[in-house]
């Protein structure tokens, strides 16, 4: 039952991306259907940006389903999955409030009901609790910010905060603009709006896992487009120089934290709020250039952030699916007890390898593309007049370098533990390939990321056209022949098949040199040089936690470690030790400084308020009283 | 900084001429005119005591400053017997290196040679008969020369690698 | 199109072919100033052609990455030869800037890395770990010096860039523009594994960082690996002499202008060779945890390089 389920979302996918891919070349419609919805009816819209976040949504479905069709962990939740992809595709869709609130709230319960997808563990009780806390905290947000558009434009649909978005007061604006950009931040996994992120996508099963981190946090990048660019109108300096900042805190605070993990899936978790920060970065330097007039230049932000969006959606999900297969074959989400499974998952592990290299941004794969835009994007801002813009830019470049090179070196470790060498465990030593179609949808996500990277020229007009759509003006900003693309007249160009020619071209010189230099083919087979030692063990090996070392030490001041060490020594002398217990845990110090202090205040709160509730019944006629005197008096 | 240059370029180079030795028992046969044409202008060594008491590792990393300046020759130590093409070992072979020593050998590629430096990796030297020594390092690999001596002192080294490729000691009296 | 073509061919030769020279130039220029005669200048293609007929030992523990590594870093090097202006102001293929350079670089280290824990072994885990921190903490340096020569020069693609400060010399003829050299000249001790930063001739493997990575390789592969290594110092030095020194640069093609080229680029390479080897014989290699030191003190000049284009407007 489960797999036919999963194979009519996989339909239901395939086909949401043929329409969305319509939709961004211009196939727009529109449906009202009154009676299903309160408040305005069931109200879809198709334009080129939900056309794109469609397709995204879609293609990613059709590969997690067709996961999921072999997946023995998607055995349970298949009708939640339903629910869960049919609000995905209704978000982008929606077109008036209401519809995309009922959506964005069905989304939200079905996943939270598949994180509970081991409800037993004390550690899935609470993911599940913090999600399900930050996401109607989030949805609270939205709901006020909604609200208080509709009532300054006396309408909930979208089209209309469309037309009325120019005319509304800036104090309305600000206020619209910083409650919707939280709940939709706090969707994307905007630092300091994280922390559920990294507890929520680990406890999914894996195919719920990619759907997550691949497109339901997108949906909140999408409703910060709507607002900051349709709904609110053209907004001050502030606003894209704090999305701009709080893109490059995201970016480096989720490589960071990535960089020292040893579970598999929570560092892929913790790398998308990474991808999130880059796209932000590109949603920032938009909103920026947008303000300095210069529409052309926001045009290729807006296109770097849309490009590393689908980007990312191709190769998180792919790299979730390759976490899911490694952790049923094993048994375990620990690096620290894979090993090897290059030589017994050859399949997973080749396609791991092509989304590592992906999100590395290693030419000529799709990652590169994206951030090679972006990139371009921060440059413009030698364009920019103003100085104080131009500093946030170069904060921004810096940030994304930075970021770039922690991104290979965390990917090197994630690979490079979990693949190869020699395997830590038994589980590991005796691990078992993925079923077939868990197989096939690896496989088609891996020739996703570099399609999107060899086809770049053709993918970069297309999600042009989505963002000269948003922008309202006829840009090209991005000239392109069949073979290269290029920024300004001589700024920058990249021509991917090129390089892709080339590299291809360099793997086989060699090769052929080789041949013509008479060199020996064959190689002869040893064991690994160990200074004459007479066993390899895995035990020789790096671990998932040495290889990080260097960075925990220089990045110190963000990990601020705490080190427990307890020595318990012979009851008769000190001197012959027993046992020695060391502990230097990663540390969740945004819950530590951030959330622990406000909970803890608003907890406090709470006990004062609470005396009110005395269980007097003469004082809650007096509370009744007192209450209708006020009415009375306030009118 | 500025001083140490200074004091480079007034010292110059002290590098010394390679005077012949007859001291070298070159074990020829098993070394085809092929190697010696193969290592004749680079030889990697790798350097492996066997349980050496480091007199004959002490001369040898003479052979690296200026006096006698190995590398001119080609001649070159490294730190993986991967990256080797010859493998220099001294010590009498104790009994616990001398697994490690078989080892090492094997984790070096073909086509390589093996030169015992010092009267001990000849035939246990000082050790011979000693209940923790195999007894020179003919007894664990195939031997393609030995150089005499207790130490054998930079030159007398240098004199034997030179031989060991086939390079006439001449050619490094430029 | 043929003429490009070979243009193109003639490029990656003069990279393949020159890189070894480039690095018996350092270690005899090295040895000559502490009073030894040193190696050939030729010695590492005597190396390099013994190498290529040495048969290789391959560890049953490795998996594919660790034969494919070697072609891997091959075939960067090889493109990033493709794309650097060398001897003529537009390199032949002309679409490429200096952040694909960057990730050119960043491919190499990847693979590196990767082969470095294929084998199992301790030493190279330990030289991917620390290889991919220092490349991952200069990464900065790099970007934001592309910042400052693109606030100047008003472009990445390499081409435009040479094209520019060689048509307007009074772009150039400002001290930011020589902290810019100055950061990127410290990033290249860092990517490219010499002191300071790496002993590229030490034996302690406690102490390696780019060589604990290739302690494994051998025959074939390693002389794929050490050629790799070369080109990169090539390139490193050839894209510091043509960006920020990018006088003498034919624009034409013609066979003369090649060759005054190439005679030009010979002659600013052994510039930076000579000061290359001063340095390395002149400085101590840094404690390993003092190198983001030295990374952070390059961001800092770099930093500065970018606001001196908005000081000095």
């Amino acid at each position: 039952m489960a797999a036919l389920v999963y194979t009519v979302t996989a339909i239901a996918g395939i086909a949401a991306g043929v329409v969305g891919i319509g939709g961004v070349f211009g196939a727009t419609f529109t449906v009202h259907i009154a009676r299903i919805v309160p408040l305005g009816g069931l109200e879809l819209a198709m334009d080129p940006l939900a056309g794109l976040f469609l397709a995204l949504v879609g293609l990613t479905t059709a590969a997690t389903s067709l996961y999921a069709i072999g997946y023995a962990g998607a055995a349970r939740g298949a009708y939640a999955y339903l629910a869960f992809v049919t609000a995905l595709g209704l978000v982008p869709l929606a077109a008036n409030a209401m519809t995309f609130l009922l959506a964005w709230e069905i989304m939200s319960l079905a996943s939270w009901v598949l994180v509970l997808d081991r409800r037993d563990d004390a550690d899935v009780q609470r993911a599940a609790w913090v999600y399900a806390v930050m996401t109607h905290a989030g949805l609270a947000c939205l709901l006020a910010g909604m609200l208080l558009l509709a009532a300054h434009t006396g309408s909930l649909r979208f089209a209309d905060w469309r037309a009325a978005a120019p005319a509304l007061a800036p104090a309305i604006r600000n206020a619209v603009w910083v409650l919707l950009a939280l709940g939709f931040a706090s969707k994307a996994g905007v630092v300091p709006l994280h922390v559920w992120l990294p507890l929520a996508h680990p406890a999914a099963p894996s195919h719920v896992s990619a759907l997550m981190s691949g497109a339901m946090i997108k949906l909140g990048i999408y409703g910060l487009l709507r607002v900051g660019l349709e709904w609110a109108g053209p907004g001050p300096t502030w606003w894209g120089g704090t999305l701009l900042m709080l893109g490059v805190v995201s970016a480096l605070v989720g490589i960071l934290s990535a960089l020292v993990d040893t579970d598999l899936k929570r560092l892929l978790a913790f790398s998308s709020i990474e991808n999130v920060g880059v796209i932000l970065i590109g949603v920032g330097s938009a909103l920026l250039f947008v303000r300095a007039g210069t529409e052309a230049l926001a045009a290729i932000a807006l296109v770097a952030a849309l490009y590393h969006t689908v980007n990312h959606a191709a190769f998180k999900a792919l790299l979730f699916l390759g976490a899911g297969a490694v952790a049923h074959a094993t048994g375990t989400r620990n690096m620290d007890a894979h090993g090897g499974l290059i030589k017994r998952l050859p399949w997973t592990a080749a396609c791991f390898l092509v989304g590592a290299v992906s999100i590395s941004a290693l030419p000529p794969f799709n990652g590169f593309v994206s951030e090679w835009l972006t990139f371009q994007a921060l440059l413009q801002s030698v364009r920019v007049a103003e100085p104080g813009v131009s500093l946030l830019f170069a904060i921004g470049t810096a940030g994304l370098a930075l970021t770039a090179g922690l991104t290979a070196a965390c990917f090197v470790k994630a690979f490079g533990i979990t693949f190869l060498a020699l395997p830590r465990s038994d589980a590991a030593a005796h691990a078992h390939e993925a079923t077939a179609t868990m197989r096939w949808a690896m496989a088609g996500l891996a020739a996703a990321c570099v399609a999107l990277g060899l086809g770049a020229t053709v993918v970069v007009p297309a999600v042009t056209r989505v963002a000269a759509s948003m922008l309202g003006a006829a840009v090209a900003p991005l000239h392109g022949t069949t073979l290269t693309f290029s920024v300004g007249a001589d700024f920058a160009s990249l021509s991917p098949l090129l390089i892709a020619a080339a590299l291809g071209a360099g793997l086989v010189a060699p090769r052929v040199f080789l041949v013509v230099a008479g060199s020996p083919r064959r190689a002869r087979l040893g064991e690994t040089w160990g200074c004459g030692r007479i066993l390899q063990t895995a035990r020789m090996q790096y671990t998932a936690g040495a290889f990080a070392d260097p960075f925990k030490r220089v990045f110190r001041f963000f990990y601020r470690p705490v080190k427990r060490r307890e020595v318990v020594a012979h009851p008769d002398s000190r001197f012959f030790v027993r046992r020695i217990e060391y502990a230097n845990p990663a540390r969740a110090l945004f819950e530590e400084w951030l959330y622990h202090p406000v909970l803890r205040g608003l907890v406090g709160i709470t006990h004062r308020v609470q005396a009110l509730q005395s269980g007097n019944a003469a004082a809650y006629l007096g509370y009744i009283l007192a209450a209708l005197l006020i009415l009375l008096v306030v009118r | 900084m500025i001083r140490q240059l200074r004091l480079a370029l007034r010292t110059g180079i002290v590098t010394e001429a390679v005077a012949p030795d007859e001291n070298l028992e070159v074990l020829g046969g098993r070394l085809g005119e092929a190697a010696r044409r193969l290592f004749g202008r680079s030889l990697h060594i790798r350097q492996v005591d066997a349980g050496s008491c480091n007199g004959c590792e002490l001369e040898i990393s003479g052979l690296t400053g200026p006096h006698y300046d190995l590398e001119r020759f080609g001649l070159h130590f490294v730190a993986s017997p991967r990256h080797a093409d010859c493998l220099l070992v001294t010590g009498p072979v104790t009994r616990n290196m001398a697994e490690a020593l078989r080892r090492t050998w094997e984790a070096t590629p073909d086509p390589k040679l093996v030169i015992a430096a010092g009267d001990c990796a000849r035939d246990g030297g000082l050790f011979a008969g000693s209940y923790a020594v195999v007894g020179g390092v003919e007894a664990v690999l195939p031997v393609d020369a030995i150089i005499p001596g207790c130490p054998p002192s930079p030159r007398a080294l240098l004199a034997g690698l030179l031989a060991a490729i086939g390079r006439r000691a001449a050619d490094g009296a430029r | 199109m043929t003429r490009d073509l070979a243009l193109a061919l003639l490029q990656v030769l003069v990279v393949a072919g020159g890189a070894p020279l480039l690095v018996g130039g350092v270690r005899t220029l090295k040895a000559r100033l502490v009073g030894r005669r040193g190696p050939r200048l030729l010695q590492p293609y005597a190396d390099l052609a013994k190498l290529l007929r040495k048969e290789a030992v391959v560890s049953t523990t490795t998996s594919w990455i660790f034969r494919i590594t070697p072609y891997v870093l091959m075939s960067t090097m090889v493109v990033a030869a493709l794309i650097v202006p060398l001897f003529l102001a537009r390199p032949v293929l002309d679409f490429a800037g200096l952040v694909l350079l960057m990730y050119l670089f960043v491919f190499g280290t990847f693979f590196l890395a990767l082969a470095g824990l294929d084998a199992g072994s301790a030493f190279g885990g330990m030289g991917s770990s620390r290889e991919v921190a220092v490349a991952a903490l200069a990464e900065p340096t790099i970007v934001v010096a592309i910042l400052a020569l693109a606030l100047r020069a008003e472009s990445t693609n390499l081409g435009a860039i040479v094209e520019r400060f060689a048509r307007e010399p009074q772009l150039a003829a400002n001290p930011g523009h020589l902290l810019a050299f100055a950061a990127l000249f410290l990033v290249m001790l860092a990517e490219t594994g010499r002191l300071p930063v790496d002993n590229p001739a030490t034996h302690l493997e406690l102490t390696m960082i780019h060589e604990a990575m290739v302690l494994e390789y051998s025959g074939h592969y390693l002389a794929l690996v050490e050629w790799a290594s070369a080109m990169k110092l090539f390139l490193f030095m050839a894209l510091l002499a043509n960006l920020f020194f990018p006088w003498g640069m034919p624009g034409s093609s013609e066979l003369g202008s090649l060759a005054i080229g190439l005679v030009i680029l010979i002659a600013k390479l052994t510039v930076l060779t000579v000061g290359l080897a001063v340095l390395e014989t002149v400085v101590a290699k840094l404690r390993l945890f003092r190198v983001p030191e030295m990374l952070a003190g390059s961001f800092a000049l770099a930093l500065l390089s970018v606001l001196s284009v908005f000081l000095l407007k």
